[in-house]
């Protein structure tokens, strides 16, 4: 029935299209003179029959389902549910959902087979009723585009005014994407903060959210401290910037000063690929190779290595900024003024003085802020901790430890079944909240410095 | 005379310094080289193995009084197999040890054998030749992955097993041809079954969503901030917006996703149209981003040009600029496609880690993508998936050189230079 309606949609637009583009022709050819060509003719028509029927579209989709199912609560299903809680509810109705759509699953109550066959008939009245919607509305438009084409009707401007606003319309999406983070994180750290006070979350040194699902379960009481899991991101943070910011800023100046043409060919590309491969590469590398390496790079030397080491989550997410941390530092490097090098290098300094001496202080700023993107996405980082790193939150700074970082924890608390009443859950988007003004305060000072140090030079 | 000799005597000095830092940066690029053929070589030495599957083709007696006609598509399909294959066997056996070594065939051949049973049931009472994957421990042993020195009580095959293995070699019943199950069969409980349809299928629902959804609100938000937007507090915001998202961290979406979509518009959980919408969000700045410096790109002469012959502000954009900026678009939307194509955490997060054993038919069934499948194959106990996971990454990094190749090939058949 979706595919119905999109069909109708196009029909309907270009036959809009046409109707009007052709009745300017004809008026066209009876020698009056158009303000505007016949092809905005039609294309007015098109937009405006396109723009609302979609608009419709979507929503009728969004609302049509939750509103019969509000609806078939309110009336014939109140009786069975009454007293049942939220999650109860929930369930009846997927129940109820799943008979609608034709799947049975053992021998469900008389009541639920007919509330599901209701369900399955306002559909269906439903979809017809759309499809009525959507031909008498687009009728009544092309009726009305038709009505616009005369000699002095300015449909060019018409339609350029439509344009313009569908691509404000575009850039504002930017903007809601935004609130749309904010606000989802925003509701269930609130309702997570009405189960877990906050100052237990904020200072608390313990994170153990196994919590019991059921009230006669057998687990730990639930503690919701985040410390300990933000310091386990510290620590493999840190082992990689350990990695990443020397190599990084290594290849770069090597590339910017003493590379010749044929290195920086061969090597641009290859960095390149290492910032093209999808971090859950990076993660399998690091379980498949890494890990066992350091193991058994322990053993023979004598120290207990845990399983899942930071050091080889951090390591190899090393490797992944390496190219992250070099192309920001080349950038800021070929930045600096060419007459700041030559200077240099005319009173006598050798290449090596020069950079270490004049370029590289000059382009602190830049280099600065490019290591700060780099923490902020390996803060922000998931796939190579999911895999690599541990799921305990251990309170410690020994990388040669298991640690486990804010991504982790979300993956984990929300893998498998989630019912968002659960403090488990919520927990989950409190972490992201933590995670996501964490590194928008890195990246906005970052971008700052970035782009403060580009005007000084321009 | 003084400055002359101190600069000649740092000289040495100084020339040590410059060859220390020379050899500082040479071993850096050396070693981000090393670390791409580590990890490209560490992938294909243990991917490659699963691009072959260990298969065991011997005659089937379709016997009747096991199966029967009348009662398909039921039959003791796995007697049947069980009989045909201990005809290969010398020696009495008891019937553990029948149980024990029967589970050489995989999980999967009593299915094939009764799917060309039922398609044709005048093969009941007949022979015919079967050709199925042996289970995984078997497959193991034959790639030498399962080590025949180790003691008995350790390794996955005992003695007997391994026998019965060669025994069966010797007569020329095993073969190794190339796993094409790895692409056409969907996921499976059984590492010698499981291949990557359904993922395949579910990463092409999402990405052409994503793309369907991104490349119109992309290019429609570029060309309003490069070409129409006034500087005012207004574009000055959906600007600095634009560039925060470019950096947002990939979880944090699927957050949005799980919150927004599922759970305040009831869209069904892991179906590749919610995660496509996720990626669209991620993937739209890098577009617009692309399609700013594209439009950039394109000289002022080309405007001027238009402009001085009457044409009106659109005009000249969707008219000229537009058209030659193009390439640039979709190079830099190849790009962000390729990008979107690997990211697994919001697919995570919207559950498209399921197990899922039927390819999706519309983007609204239940499905995989190719990253979370990997995924999940890593995280499975059995050994078979280990190199199933690695031959998967393989697919996934041919799928990325593909895209990131057209990409080139585009900007550079169709980038002008001015």
């Amino acid at each position: 029935m979706t595919i119905l309606a999109f069909a109708l949609l196009i029909f309907f637009a270009s036959l809009g299209c046409i109707i009007n583009h052709r009745s300017a022709v004809s008026l066209r050819n009876s020698r009056l003179r158009l303000a505007s060509i016949t092809l905005y003719h039609g294309l007015f028509s098109l937009f405006l029959v396109f723009i609302p029927i979609l608009i419709l579209i979507l929503l009728w989709l969004v609302l049509q389902n939750p509103l019969l199912e509000l609806y078939l609560l309110r009336s014939v299903l109140v009786e069975y549910l009454a007293g049942a809680n939220k999650g109860e509810t929930d369930l009846m109705l997927a129940e109820i959902r799943s008979i609608a759509s034709g799947t049975i699953f053992g021998q469900p109550e008389e009541w639920k087979l007919a509330a599901g066959e209701q369900l399955a008939a306002l559909q269906d009245l439903f979809s017809k009723l759309l499809v009525f919607t959507i031909a008498v509305l687009a009728l009544i438009l092309i009726f009305v585009a038709r009505y616009k084409v005369r000699p002095e009707f300015r449909a060019r401007q018409n339609v350029e005014r439509i344009v313009t606003w569908l691509m404000i319309a575009c850039s504002v999406v930017a903007i809601f994407t935004t609130l749309g983070i904010i606000a989802s994180l925003m509701v269930e750290t609130g309702r997570f903060f009405s189960l877990v006070p906050i100052t237990e979350f904020l200072f608390g040194l313990n994170w153990e959210p196994q919590i019991p699902m059921r009230e006669d379960q057998v687990a730990a009481e639930g503690a919701f401290g985040w410390i300990p899991v933000f310091t386990g991101t510290l620590v493999i943070t840190a082992v990689a910037l350990f990695l990443s910011v020397p190599v990084g800023l290594m290849s770069a100046i090597y590339l910017n000063e003493f590379a010749n043409h044929r290195v920086r060919s061969i090597s641009k590309p290859v960095l390149e690929i290492l910032a093209g491969v999808p971090t859950i590469v990076y993660g399998f590398f690091a379980i498949l190779v890494v890990t066992p390496a350091f193991r058994s790079f322990g053993d023979a030397v004598g120290i207990e290595v845990s399983p899942n080491t930071a050091l080889a989550a951090g390591g190899v997410m090393g490797i992944m900024l390496i190219p992250f941390i070099s192309s920001f530092t080349d950038d800021a490097l070929s930045a600096v003024p060419k007459s700041l090098r030559d200077g240099s290098l005319a009173l006598g300094a050798t290449p090596s003085e020069t950079m270490l001496k004049v370029l590289f202080p000059a382009a602190i700023p830049g280099i600065v802020g490019g290591i700060l993107l780099a923490v902020s996405r390996a803060i922000g980082e998931t796939m190579i901790v999911v895999m690599a790193a541990g799921l305990i939150a251990k309170f410690t700074i020994n990388p040669l430890d298991s640690v486990t970082t804010v991504t982790v924890q979300i993956v984990t608390l929300l893998i498998g079944d989630t019912s968002f009443d659960n403090p488990k859950t919520l927990a989950a988007f409190a972490l992201g909240m933590m995670l996501f003004i964490v590194t928008l305060i890195i990246n906005i000072f970052a971008l700052r410095i970035v782009q403060k140090y580009r005007e000084i030079y321009d | 005379m003084d400055t002359i000799n101190l600069v000649k005597r740092s000289l040495p000095r100084r020339n040590r310094n410059q060859i220390i830092l020379k050899g500082l940066g040479a071993s850096a690029i050396i070693f981000a080289f090393l670390m791409l053929i580590i990890l490209i070589s560490s992938l294909a030495t243990s991917g490659y193995k699963a691009l072959t599957q260990t298969h065991i083709e011997f005659s089937v007696y379709v016997d009747p009084a096991k199966i029967k006609p009348e009662r398909l598509p039921r039959g003791n399909f796995k007697g049947v197999l069980q009989d045909s294959i201990f005809v290969h066997h010398e020696g009495e056996l008891s019937k553990s040890e029948r149980k024990q070594l029967a589970k050489i065939l995989s999980n999967g051949a009593q299915f094939e054998l009764r799917d060309r049973v039922v398609s044709d049931s005048s093969l009941v009472g007949q022979s015919i030749t079967l050709k199925v994957p042996t289970s995984d421990p078997y497959d193991q042993l034959n790639k030498n992955l399962i080590d025949r020195q180790t003691e008995e009580e350790f390794r996955r095959l005992k003695d007997n097993e391994i026998a019965w293995f060669d025994s069966l070699d010797g007569k020329g019943l095993i073969s190794k041809p190339l796993n094409w199950g790895l692409i056409f069969n969907t996921d499976s409980r059984f590492p010698e079954l499981a291949g990557l349809r359904g993922a395949l299928i579910g990463s092409f629902w999402a990405l052409l969503v994503c793309f369907l959804i991104s490349f119109p609100l992309g290019i429609g938000a570029a060309i309003y901030l490069e070409e129409f937007a006034t500087k005012n507090k207004f574009s000055n915001f959906i600007e600095v917006n634009i560039n925060n998202l470019a950096a947002v961290p990939s979880v944090v979406f699927g957050l949005l996703a799980l919150a927004v979509f599922i759970g305040w518009l009831g869209l069904p959980r892991s179906a590749p149209l919610v995660g496509g919408m996720a990626l669209a969000l991620m993937t739209m700045p890098t577009i617009i981003i692309a399609t700013r410096a594209a439009l950039k790109a394109v000289p002022p002469s080309i405007r001027e040009a238009a402009l001085g012959v009457g044409a009106s502000r659109q005009q000249v954009v969707f008219g000229h600029v537009l058209p030659l900026a193009m390439p640039g678009i979709l190079t830099g939307t190849i790009i962000g496609l390729a990008q979107a194509l690997g990211e697994t955490a919001p697919l995570l997060l919207i559950g498209m880690n399921a197990f899922i054993t039927s390819a999706p038919g519309t983007p609204l069934d239940t499905s995989t993508a190719l990253p979370t499948q990997i995924f999940i194959w890593a995280d499975s106990p059995e050994r078979g998936f280990v190199s199933r996971a690695s031959a998967a990454i393989l697919v996934l990094l041919a799928l990325l050189i593909t895209m990131n190749a057209l990409a080139i090939y585009l900007r550079n058949k169709f980038e002008r230079t001015w």
